[in-house]
């Protein structure tokens, strides 16, 4: 298991549009994904539950992955939201 | 992880009246049972539950005014703890002056309320039961197939979405895809729903966000329900030997509670929303008293019993 906890730069946070790309990317790696947010936890590979968590711009989240390619994940995920576009 | 919920929330949900303004309104609650102070009236306070919401009803104040003033203050002070959340006094009843001295300046509320004290005692502890269950989020989709609550899971992409949409097209009703907030009640029942924001919305890919209320009307969604039956559906496997018989009942653990479960292996061409309505017409029939498999198994014995005997 390797998480890392990122601010969220996008500067709509991750809305509709930025949700699906992300989630895009999390399909692409074996392992399971998660994203917490406060104490809510949710599979990083589902639209919807990524955007029932509302995650705004500023917000603090904890990206978790659990896998053969855990590290690789974790880090190309959290690259994403850290970027300001 | 334990909850908790605030004395404003308690207050703002009974309508309560709050004695004084100069009070923590944020403190906290921890724990659904509530505490009705007699004996410490009394003096007793060896196991004066402190943590609880204290209730004053008409018994405890009586008995209170027969006190002399010196012991009126002293209960008061022993009552007002660092770790009470509050205190509620039923049926309108005068607030007696010690304790609006005391809880003021320790900063701890004193709510009134009309109802009378058994009444409220009861609506508090279901408020307080419901409020503090513990409550665990997990990727799958909930359903109600013909009244039992099915809670869908496995892989990402494994078609647990379009599962859902075929049953809901067959007339059954959504609950929540992909996200589902489980509750457990004070009697190990789990109680799902949807996450508000994407309530009735069912995500398919190639089309998109769907709305199940909009598209197939109000009688396709429900907002909560009990969790009663898993089915965890899965890449076939070839070397994974899959049940056959359904003579052992499989079992889940989710939060405290074991659920009964099925694993489904996923094929193309095996339509899915067929055999979920098999199993829970299944499990209802298993309710009911009449268990296919077991059933078989006994004619079967005594089939084989008969050979024996010729």
């Amino acid at each position: 298991m390797f998480k890392k906890t990122v601010q969220v730069q996008l500067k709509t946070g991750l809305h509709a549009r930025p949700a699906a790309l992300f989630v895009q990317e999390a399909n692409k790696f074996v392992s399971d994904v998660f994203i917490e947010k406060e104490d809510k936890q949710v599979n990083a590979k589902s639209i919807m539950g990524i955007m029932s968590l509302a995650i705004n711009t500023g917000s603090d989240i904890t990206i978790i992955a659990d896998g053969s390619d855990e590290e690789e994940a974790v880090n190309k995920l959290a690259e994403i939201v850290s970027k300001e576009e | 992880m334990e909850k908790k919920i605030t004395v404003k929330h308690v207050k703002e949900a009974f309508e309560l009246e709050a004695i004084c303004e100069q009070v923590d309104m944020e403190r906290v609650i921890t724990v659904s049972d509530l505490s009705r102070p007699g004996l410490e009236m009394a003096g007793f306070f060896t196991y004066y539950p402190s943590e609880r919401i204290q209730i004053l009803g008409r018994t405890e104040l009586t008995f209170f005014e027969g006190l002399d003033a010196e012991k009126k203050r002293d209960r008061m002070e022993q009552l007002c703890k660092k770790d009470t959340p509050c205190i509620i006094i039923a049926r309108n009843l005068p607030v007696p002056k010690e304790l609006v001295e005391i809880s003021c300046e320790k900063k701890i509320p004193i709510l009134r309320s009309s109802l009378n004290t058994t009444r409220l005692a009861s609506k508090l502890t279901n408020y307080l039961e419901g409020e503090l269950a513990a409550i665990k989020t997990i990727h799958g989709v909930l359903i109600d197939v013909y009244g039992i609550g099915i809670l869908i899971v496995g892989n990402s992409g494994i078609g647990k979405s379009e599962a859902a949409l075929e049953l809901v097209k067959r007339g059954h009703r959504l609950v929540a895809d992909d996200v589902v907030e489980i509750k457990q009640t004070a009697d190990n029942e789990l109680i799902g729903t949807a996450p508000e924001l994407i309530r009735h919305l069912l995500e398919i890919r190639g089309v998109g966000i769907i709305n199940v209320m909009t598209l197939f009307g109000a009688g396709a969604v429900r907002i909560h329900k009990k969790i009663t039956l898993v089915i965890q559906l899965e890449m076939w496997e070839k070397e994974k030997q899959y049940e056959r018989l359904g003579i052992d009942d499989q079992t889940m653990k989710i939060m405290d509670t074991e659920t009964p479960v099925n694993t489904i292996p996923v094929r193309p061409g095996r339509n899915l929303a067929v055999i979920i309505e098999v199993a829970a017409m299944n499990y209802r029939l298993k309710l009911m008293g009449y268990h296919a498999a077991k059933e078989f198994s006994d004619r079967l014995s005594e089939a084989m019993e008969v050979e024996v005997d010729n």
